[in-house]
């Protein structure tokens, strides 16, 4: 089955919204993900998930050139960085967007779809 | 030629159809028919035309596919499943109907790819027109129209966009997708953007996936709507333009001039869907063109049905275009300050970028002889439309206003 790439993308607007929200707000949010979660296991769709910490905490390498280079932070002032994600399996792009759907209303967020490449 | 050619062109869509679904490849099925188009080109002029050139198509375009696919499994032996040759298993079941058509349809104006590129899917694998005729049909250059059918063609493969009929609790919204792609096509058949007046054959193309359509799906109101809304407008082509090739509006058409087959067939269509008693926007749209076809006069219009049926269709489909409509209506019923009044509360952030809302305004402005005012908002809709027709129309009108032009 081909494998997805459900990506939560955020901004800064969001992510310092969801800073002011006490956990007692964040609650429901976490319960909805488990549950989430829970169904994509249950069903057989679940590769892996995880959430990501911010873009403050990311680190690039380049070995692109003669000698590697090692940056902090993101490579580009880019207004979107990934969050979080699933990696799921889904018999097509109907099922993958039907997971996305739930996936979204379950985070709160955008949810974008990407498709793995074909295995060579 | 001439026949083969037609006969080709009605046979695409089945023949590419149906091979997607046997090899899971647009490409594949494309090209395989392109080549069996050759193969007619050379037998049938010496043979004649088989009883079934559908089947003979398919059939021959089939062989082409299996030979292309035995090739590219020589060269590139993890290319393709071999199996893929000889698997004549039976389609998986689509639900609601089983015509190969139809779930092509559904792929080609599948939500995940972009709409332009799901009218030009349509267009190129169910209507068979070519990338030169579709990019010359909405003023494109042809290499930006391969960029775009190759773009959603490799969507389709890539994120496994499937050849399915949705499941019946999806249908409605994802028909509603398939019916905007046809109803566009006819639109910019009817009235063309630019370059020229009308576009026969993107409407005459848009008629013909409408009768397809009901022909598969011939239970749905909104399909048979759609149907008789194309039937109803294209019933008036031949009044639509003057010799001079001025648009001619709808109170001054020839109606002497209006197709009655496609009127007695579009007539039908609306009595059934209003026996049928579930409305929705393209079956309230063709009982308003029932309502204007039904009048042998521009006079005899029932102008409180045409208004009855707007309020329907904006409870429908509360959008300021049908208010605009509506307020069209309105002028000849109640009046054209009542009109203006609802044209001009209409929000203008959107309004002000469109032609009809200009056109709208200017003609109702003439009417109540404001010509200044009516003369700036002629002026503003020359602005918006490149349509030759519709250009030498506001012309005349707005050099007919009696005052002088400002400062002149």
């Amino acid at each position: 089955m081909p494998h997805y790439f459900l990506a939560v993308n955020h901004d800064e607007a969001g992510a310092a919204e969801m800073a002011e929200m006490t956990m007692e707000q964040m609650q429901p949010v976490f319960e909805a993900v488990d549950a989430f979660n829970t169904d994509l296991r249950t069903e057989g769709a679940w590769v892996f998930a995880g959430g990501l910490l911010g873009p403050e905490a990311s680190t690039v390498v380049d070995a692109t050139g003669d000698a590697p280079v090692v940056t902090d932070g993101p490579f580009s002032e880019a207004k979107e960085y990934l969050g979080g994600f699933w990696i799921i399996d889904a018999a097509d792009l109907d099922a993958a967007l039907e997971w996305a759907r739930k996936g979204s209303a379950a985070c709160r967020g955008k949810v974008e779809v990407r498709p793995f490449q074909p295995e060579g | 030629m001439e026949t083969i050619e037609r006969v080709y062109r009605e046979e695409f869509g089945r023949v590419v159809a149906s091979l997607v679904r046997r090899f899971g490849d647009i490409d594949v099925a494309e090209d395989a028919a392109g080549e069996a188009l050759l193969v007619a080109l050379e037998r049938w002029p010496r043979d004649g035309v088989p009883p079934n050139p559908g089947a003979w198509l398919t059939t021959t375009a089939a062989r082409k596919a299996i030979d292309r696919i035995r090739r590219e499994s020589h060269r590139d032996a993890k290319h393709r499943a071999a199996e893929m040759i000889t698997d004549d298993t039976p389609h998986e079941p689509t639900g609601v109907v089983g015509d190969d058509r139809l779930r092509l349809v559904f792929t080609c104006c599948h939500p995940a790819l972009a709409p332009e590129a799901r009218v030009a899917l349509t267009l190129r694998l169910l209507g068979g027109l070519t990338v030169a005729e579709i990019a010359h049909a909405f003023f494109v250059p042809e290499t930006t129209m391969a960029q775009r059918i190759t773009r959603a063609k490799r969507k389709i493969a890539g994120a496994h966009i499937p050849y399915r009929v949705p499941e019946p609790a999806d249908l409605p919204a994802r028909l509603g997708a398939v019916l905007a792609v046809v109803y566009l096509v006819f639109n910019e058949g009817y009235l063309a953007t630019s370059g020229t007046a009308t576009r026969d054959d993107l409407a005459a193309e848009a008629i013909r996936l409408g009768r397809m359509l009901r022909q598969l799906l011939p239970d749905d109101l909104e399909v048979r709507g759609l149907l008789a809304l194309m039937l109803l407008t294209e019933a008036r082509r031949p009044s639509r333009v003057a010799a001079d090739g001025t648009l001619v509006p709808l109170p001054e058409q020839d109606r002497g001039g209006w197709s009655r087959p496609l009127i007695a067939e579009g007539h039908a269509l609306v009595r059934e869907c209003l026996a049928a008693g579930r409305p929705g926007r393209y079956q309230v749209m063709a009982a308003v063109n029932a309502v204007h076809t039904d009048a042998v006069t521009a006079d005899e219009t029932e102008w409180r049905s045409v208004v009855a049926l707007y309020d329907q269709l904006l409870r429908l489909d509360p959008n300021p275009v049908v208010a605009l409509n509506r307020a069209v209506a309105v002028a000849e019923l109640d009046g054209p300050e009542l009109a203006l009044a609802i044209v001009d509360r209409l929000p203008p952030e959107q309004m002000t970028r469109y032609h009809a809302w200009h056109v709208t305004r200017a003609d109702l402005l003439r009417r109540l002889g404001r010509s200044a005012e009516a003369r700036a908002a002629y002026d503003a809709a020359l602005a918006l439309t490149d349509n030759p027709a519709e250009t030498a129309y506001l012309t005349r009108r707005r050099d007919q206003l009696v005052s002088p032009p400002p400062g002149g």
